[in-house]
């Protein structure tokens, strides 16, 4: 099951020109450009590994390509994210996330059941990549 | 790239010429040829040499939009010359130029020395050159006294490590970014002795040479004006003399000691201004500066 998260997960996979076009705008806003990674595609994931420190006064998206690249080869076989960072007052968030590395096999989802008292019944999702032993342990 | 493209349909249906001239018409070579003409006094073979690459990127421009692949030249260099001959300004400039001349993306310069590059225990340095090469990307990368990076009597210093890495980046991103190492002659002639992987990845080593008398006193005067001061004709003389004998004397320093004997000379201005301060005192002498304010100096009474 393809994971959609972030901007641009409906449309193909962006290639390398695509990205740095995409951090070249965020740059150009004055927004500091972060590399994340994980395992876990879990949508309520929110906080995943950083790969480094967000990348603060660069002025060209080379400088963060060499860093997408770097977590991509030590990351080959899980999501990896760009975020940007809006520092301005009022803003205070990321602005901009989206994928640039995804798993070979997105395994995708299992609904579990659990029984409440009575007979309510909640609902809930696993991602199938966590049942995985070397899976889980990576996005520890 | 733009003008490249621009520039197809005037070389016309011939698909195997190009216009050379209406190339160079498009570029802003002309202009800052003629910047660096105006700004930057003596300094011949820099000049040449910024020329001889202005000419291999216009022509690299125009074999390309005839399909004529090539890998992008390397333009990384090295600037050694004496104390105050212009090197750091030039660096400064080189950014211009090279965007000027379409070959980097940003026209923006990330001065360092070795305190920005190596750290200060294991496993420090390499984050720390990492992330000023990640500043530098799309850019001029300028190492000031770039030998203080190798330290040989110290075999644990981390000065290597930084070598090792920024040698990979300027391998692997030729395209995005360029590197200008600067140092006095004789030191990194030693500092490239011992890293030959250095030298061999280094395309362009310009040597800045001193300056002639005739040319101080052209870059003195063009200081005064940038400075918005003038030099009466008796001043003019007076400092002719003094850099004549100034160039004699030890630890001259090319324009540096110029520009510090204007500054001394400004102070003495000032000075005799401010005793003679009864009267108004004119526009014109707030700016200008006379034969005594310079005779004063030192050097005429050693």
């Amino acid at each position: 099951m393809r994971i959609t998260q972030g901007q641009f997960s409906f449309l193909p996979d962006l290639t390398d020109a695509e990205i740095k076009k995409q951090i070249d705008y965020a740059l150009e806003q004055g927004w500091a450009v972060a590399v994340e990674h994980t395992g876990d595609p879990h949508p309520r994931n929110t906080y995943w590994s950083m790969w480094g420190i967000p990348m603060f006064d660069l002025k060209d998206p080379a400088g963060v390509m060499m860093e997408v690249n770097a977590c991509r080869k030590a990351n080959l076989d899980s999501y990896v994210r760009v975020l940007a960072f809006d520092s301005n007052k009022g803003f205070e968030t990321i602005r901009m996330s989206f994928l640039v590395n995804r798993p070979k096999e997105e395994p995708g989802f299992e609904l579990i059941r659990s029984e409440g008292p009575g007979r309510c019944v909640n609902y809930t999702i696993r991602s199938y990549a966590m049942a995985r032993p070397a899976e889980a342990q990576r996005s520890s | 790239m733009t003008l490249v493209d621009e520039a197809r349909p005037e070389t016309g249906a011939a698909e195997d010429a190009v216009d050379l001239a209406a190339l160079y018409e498009q570029s802003s070579i002309g202009a800052i040829m003629d910047g660096l003409d105006r700004d930057l006094i003596g300094l011949k073979p820099v000049k040449t040499r910024i020329r001889e690459v202005a000419a291999l990127l216009l022509v690299e421009r125009a074999r390309r939009s005839l399909g004529l692949q090539a890998e992008p030249p390397s333009l990384h260099m090295s600037f050694t010359g004496n104390p105050g001959t212009g090197k750091t300004t030039v660096a400064q400039r080189i950014a211009e130029i090279l965007h000027g001349l379409d070959y980097i993306r940003r026209n923006h310069v990330v001065s360092v020395t070795r305190d920005d590059l190596v750290g200060q225990y294991i496993g420090h340095t390499a984050p720390k050159t990492k992330e000023i090469l990640k500043k530098a990307m799309g850019g001029v990368l300028f190492i000031d006294e770039a030998y203080y990076l190798y330290r040989p009597e110290n075999e644990r210093d981390y000065g290597q490590e930084a070598i090792e890495i920024l040698l990979q980046v300027m391998e692997e991103h030729r395209d995005d970014l360029v590197v200008v190492l600067a140092g006095y002659k004789d030191r990194m002639d030693t500092f490239f002795k011992s890293n030959p992987g250095m030298a061999s990845r280094i395309a362009h080593h310009i040597d800045f040479p001193d300056y002639t008398r005739d040319e101080l006193l052209d870059i003195a005067e063009l200081m005064v004006g940038q400075m918005h001061y003038r030099l009466d004709d008796e001043a003019k003389a007076t400092l002719k003399d003094y850099i004549g004998l100034r160039m004699a004397q030890p630890r001259f320093s090319n324009a540096r000691s110029i520009r510090n004997a204007l500054d001394r000379a400004r102070l003495r201005q000032a000075n005799r201004l401010f005793a003679a301060r009864d009267g108004p005192t004119s526009r014109a002498a707030l700016a200008t500066i006379n034969a005594e304010d310079i005779r004063a100096s030192r050097v005429f009474t050693q």
